[in-house]
């Protein structure tokens, strides 16, 4: 066993954390910032904390993830990483020419109490910063929320650093997709699209970080926002934020600077999310939604039908990020399914509030823990098993002691690929979702059937 | 810019020296590739040394001076010396870096592999996170009994409370914790940043903790990620800590004749494995391996042993250094990576040994082996000869990896490493002329005498008379350049900027580089080998390793992908006027 020491019985613990669901906030931060258009990210820490972002966004995408950093050594962590941030401002400025270098901290700088904005304006009076060019920031610390909470505050860094109001409300939507997969921003700028809402997302992946193989490398690829589209976003008529914990604070942040109203929905994921995201997006832009739509909707519709008699009544397990969860909880709920252990390691109580009233009328007693880890989730599923495991990769150690199939969703999801390409969110995406689980439920039911009992028409 | 397919001669580039006698022990010396220039006609002369330029061309002032020193141009003099060049120094903020950090050399790699210590990573999640079963480190445990703490997590997870107040309380709760549930032989504590900054004093915790325990070695580590200029000084304080904490607590001494401790080897993809197997079909008593498939009673036991075999030097040499003052080991460096080096270093540990048996063992093991490496290696050599190979990676893979491409008739034309000191460049007759500085002094030299009881030197004087006969050194490594040809590029901590110039420029068949730079080195339409931990495949140690590797590379340098690159309408636009059927 892969996990043999891993109890059945619950014994409290209150300072240990076992295989984590979360990771820390600056690798959230560093993703977004590959959503800006020739940005580089930086790092503003030792060179570990980059080193192991890009080697985790990497293996997750499997595409290059560009990102600097402070290089701090003991001298910058006694005396503060001033020095550091500068060069390293006028080093990426001369050598690797982005438009724009987002600064995200670390537990390192923030403990140090760096000023990152000073830093960032001493620079500038040094004329370290090319005219034209930008330095964007946002506080990271890795002590506080997970790398969800890192991509929120650097969207919002976004927001803060960019974002201006021409002073009149232009006929366009904002649209804050969450922390998803690029191949997820490129459905939901399809779907605003086809719904003819004229739109502006940010931050974007798509292009950048599954960007086509052409024998030519380019550091800054042709995807992301632009500079000059964040800088509209302020004169939006509107913002729709996905994902309460990774959009939503860049959502509020755009309302109090440039008075661009929001509306902050889940991600949509599932029928009834999608429903609501499309929804929102045609009140908002006082369009009709096209038949294409109407279309998609109806064929996940018709895969619910015709998939219900596999799904009903089956327990589901899963892990994940706050935001994900609650949109798939929902959507298991809808196709029947039973999803009975839920965690998160991103804290926040609201999170196990929301879960246990989407779940309320499961016919089954349902575990649900914010701030948990997946050594607990096992604890869990070893007492009350389930038919299903969703979430990250490293549920697969769980998955094969306890031998239960694993749909991978989430991230980092190491040992896949494919994931980054193709939606999990609206309809399309909830259609590719239901193939996943049906395959995995169906391949096990194939695996273990008797010989007598094994089925050509399942 | 050098457009992709035309042939590059490089001047300046001379034929190695030493050639002559990195024949494969069954082939002959005519069958040995030819050197790059005579394979491939010349179209565009590159010499290295304006290259060298190049890539100092773009960087500021300051930058530019500094990594001129990191850059070479190799050149074997007459008596083997090769030019000096600065490395282990700091990398330069915003210059994009191979490195990582301190941590990540302690927890991650060092002490990663071994599996029955709890390691319990002090900081916020990222670092216990980040270094979570992500290195391919494989382990075997014993029976279902063995511990195993290998595919799990251990985090404090601090928060800003401990940061603000101090995370000691927490750090001693969770090592209670970890005790309660497991019962490990060992919890080992690593530091990350912010540990440091607030002052917890972890090694207090570990001794406290050990004592309050009682069965349970308790024993931290100060490897903050700031500390040093990369995951070198990370393997120091690994070094030391395992030292200090764990050799020579048990002196059973174990069954079996040429008892041997395996250094520096990590079981990525199951090269231990591999090795492990060898070792026991020529007879050797492995007593421990560090760390790759390794136990902490290992460990504890690896003071029996009688000779040290040093596999990566950068990363383990210390320990080996603190084991011969204290118990008298001697150690050698070996290689297993490349059927020729691994033939040689069987040899080299016989050699010690001085058993004909056993000599003669080990001649019938290079012998059963060596045919199916030869058949595939023959094989694969006729489709990869000529091609050329960059290798940036590591502190002793850069140089290891040569002899795998050598022996299918590639060539190496720039190489570096990531973390290596001098003496793992230039061998170590430099050590004493290398200058200590502030980033260095900061990790501790542990001060070592020898065991009042337990020190034995392994070797008499006549033994060690008779290594230098047969030409085995001990405590010795010649370092990567001495076995480069003259003319090739050396660049330490190679930059993000440097890695696109030479692409741009020498359009290499392959490279070898780690994770961060794989995609982009393929986006470049040039294939890459993730050498750190292969990414996926492996072993590539030993006989069955090298066949393993060399069709790999064979698969890599001639996918068929690299022929698509341009769709019809690409490499035709012209045809697109009309229909055709008009």
């Amino acid at each position: 066993m892969l996990l043999r020491h891993t109890p059945k019985e619950i014994t409290e613990r209150s300072a240990l954390t076992i295989n984590p669901a979360k990771t820390c906030q600056p690798i959230g931060a560093m993703y977004a910032a590959l959503g800006i258009h020739s940005c580089l990210p930086h790092s503003h820490g030792s060179q570990g904390c980059y080193a192991y972002h890009r080697s985790t966004l990497t293996r997750h995408y499997k595409e290059p993830v560009m990102a600097a950093t402070s290089s701090f050594t003991e001298g910058a962590s006694v005396f503060g990483g001033q020095a550091n941030l500068i060069q390293a401002i006028n080093n990426i400025f001369t050598v690797y020419e982005p438009e724009v270098i987002a600064v995200h901290t670390t537990c390192l700088s923030e403990t140090i109490g760096d000023d990152i904005p000073q830093i960032i304006a001493k620079a500038r009076d040094e004329g370290k910063i090319p005219p034209g060019r930008h330095v964007i920031h946002a506080n990271t610390p890795s002590y506080v929320g997970s790398h969800v909470t890192g991509f929120a505050n650097m969207v919002k860094g976004m927001v803060d650093y960019l974002a201006q109001s021409n002073g009149h409300k232009e006929s366009r939507v904002n649209i804050i997709p969450g922390y998803v997969e690029p191949g997820d921003m490129e459905e939901i700028k399809r779907l605003a699209g086809e719904l003819g809402v004229p739109h502006i997302m940010f931050p974007d992946t798509s292009n950048v970080l599954n960007g086509p193989q052409t024998g030519r490398y380019h550091m800054f690829p042709p995807g992301g926002v632009t500079v000059e589209e964040l800088t509209r976003t302020g004169s939006s008529m509107g913002t729709v934020a996905l994902g309460t914990l990774a959009s939503g604070p860049a959502a509020r942040a755009l309302d109090t600077k440039c008075k661009v109203p929001c509306e902050i929905l889940d991600l949509p994921i599932g029928l009834q999310a999608t429903d609501i995201f499309i929804d929102t997006l045609r009140q908002i832009a006082g369009v009709t939604v096209p038949e294409s739509i109407n279309i998609e909707r109806g064929r996940l519709l018709d895969v619910i039908t015709d998939m219900h008699q596999y799904f009903f009544g089956r327990k589901v397990a899963l892990a994940g990020d706050p935001d994900q969860l609650i949109s798939l909880t929902q959507f298991l709920v809808d196709i029947d399914m039973w999803p009975i252990h839920i965690v998160t390691g991103t804290p926040g109580k609201k999170f196990e509030k929301k879960i246990l009233e989407i779940t309320k009328d499961v016919p089954h007693p349902v575990n649900v823990k914010s701030g948990g880890d997946m050594f607990l989730l096992h604890q869990w599923l070893r007492s009350d098993p389930v038919d299903l495991l969703m979430g990250n990769t490293y549920l697969k150690y769980i998955a094969r002691d306890e031998d239960i199939p694993l749909v991978r969703f989430g991230f980092p999801i190491l040992d896949r690929i494919g994931h980054s390409y193709f939606p999990t969110v609206g309809y399309r995406g909830g259609l590719r979702l239901l193939e996943k689980i049906l395959d995995a439920l169906m391949d096990r039911q194939d695996r273990d059937a008797p010989e007598e009992s094994f089925e050509l028409v399942m | 810019m050098v457009a992709a397919g035309l042939n590059l001669r490089l001047t300046g580039w001379k034929a190695c020296a030493t050639d002559g006698e990195r024949n494969m022990a069954t082939l002959n010396p005519e069958e040995l590739s030819p050197p790059v220039a005579e394979m491939k006609p010349a179209v565009v002369d590159i010499n290295a040394e304006e290259v060298r330029k190049e890539l100092l061309g773009k960087y500021p002032t300051k930058v530019a001076r500094k990594r001129a020193k990191q850059i070479v141009v190799n050149e074997i003099g007459p008596d083997g010396a090769v030019p000096e060049i600065a490395v282990n120094v700091r990398t330069i903020p915003g210059i994009i870096s191979q490195r990582g950090c301190t941590y990540a050399g302690c927890k991650g790699v060092v002490l990663g592999p071994t599996r029955d210590i709890v390691n319990l990573t002090h900081g916020p999640i990222g670092c216990g996170f980040y270094s979570w079963l992500t290195r391919r480190n494989q382990t075997k445990p014993r029976g279902p009994e063995d511990h195993n703490f290998m595919t799990y997590c251990f985090s404090t997870d601090m928060q800003e409370e401990q940061i603000v107040f101090g995370g000691e309380k927490k750090l001693k709760q969770a090592v209670q914790e970890a005790y309660d549930l497991f019962h490990p032989k060992a919890i080992g504590i690593f530091a990350t940043c912010p540990v440091g900054l607030i002052g917890d004093d972890v090694h207090a915790v570990a001794r406290e903790m050990k004592e309050k325990l009682g069965d349970c070695n308790v024993f931290a580590f100060s490897c903050e990620g700031y500390k040093g200029v990369s995951q070198s000084a990370g393997h120091h304080i690994a070094n030391n800590g395992i030292f200090t904490h764990v050799v020579g607590l048990d002196n059973t001494v174990k069954e079996g004749k040429f008892k041997i401790n395996l250094l520096g080897e990590y079981n990525i993809g199951g090269d231990a494995f591999e090795i492990e197997r060898l070792f026991e079909e020529c007879g050797f008593t492995l007593i421990s391996t560090f760390s790759g498939n390794s136990s902490y009673e290992y460990f504890a036991n690896s003071h029996t042993a009688d000779l040290n075999l040093i596999m990566c030097h950068r990363s383990i040499n210390y320990v080996a250094e603190m084991m011969e003052t204290k118990f008298g080991i001697p150690w050698i460096k070996i290689n297993f990576i490349g059927a020729e080096a691994t033939a040689k270093s069987l040899r080299k540990i016989a050699k010690f040994f001085d058993d004909p048996e056993l000599i003669a063992r080990v001649e019938e093991v290079i012998a059963r082996e060596m045919p199916a490496v030869e058949k595939v290696r023959e094989e694969v050599k006729a489709r990869c000869a000529g091609k050329r190979a960059m290798l940036f990676v590591g502190g002793s893979r850069a140089h290891h990896y040569q002899e795998l491409f050598r022996e299918i008739g590639m060539e190496t034309i720039a190489a570096g490493y990531e973390f290596a000191h001098r003496d793992d460049y230039e061998g170590r007759r430099v050590l004493p002329s290398i200058k200590v500085d502030a980033d260095s002094r900061n990790i501790e030299e542990l001060h070592v005498e020898p065991d009042p009881e337990r020190y034995r030197p392994r070797l008499t004087e006549a033994g060690v008379a008779r290594m230098k006969e047969a030409g085995i050194e001990l405590s010795e490594y010649e370092g990567m350049m001495a076995e480069m040809c003259s003319g090739a590029l050396v660049i330490d901590d190679i930059s993000q900027f440097e890695t696109e110039k030479l692409i741009e420029i020498y359009r290499p068949d392959i490279i070898g580089a780690g994770i961060k730079e794989k995609y982009t080195i393929q986006k470049s339409g040039v294939p890459m080998k993730q050498l750190h931990s292969y990414d996926s495949g492996g072993p590539y140690a030993a006989f069955k390793g090298a066949i393993n590797f060399y069709r790999e590379i064979d698969r890599m340098v001639n996918n068929k992908v690299w022929k698509y690159l341009k769709a019809p309408w690409q490499e035709h636009p012209e045809l697109a006027a009309k229909y055709v059927w008009e």
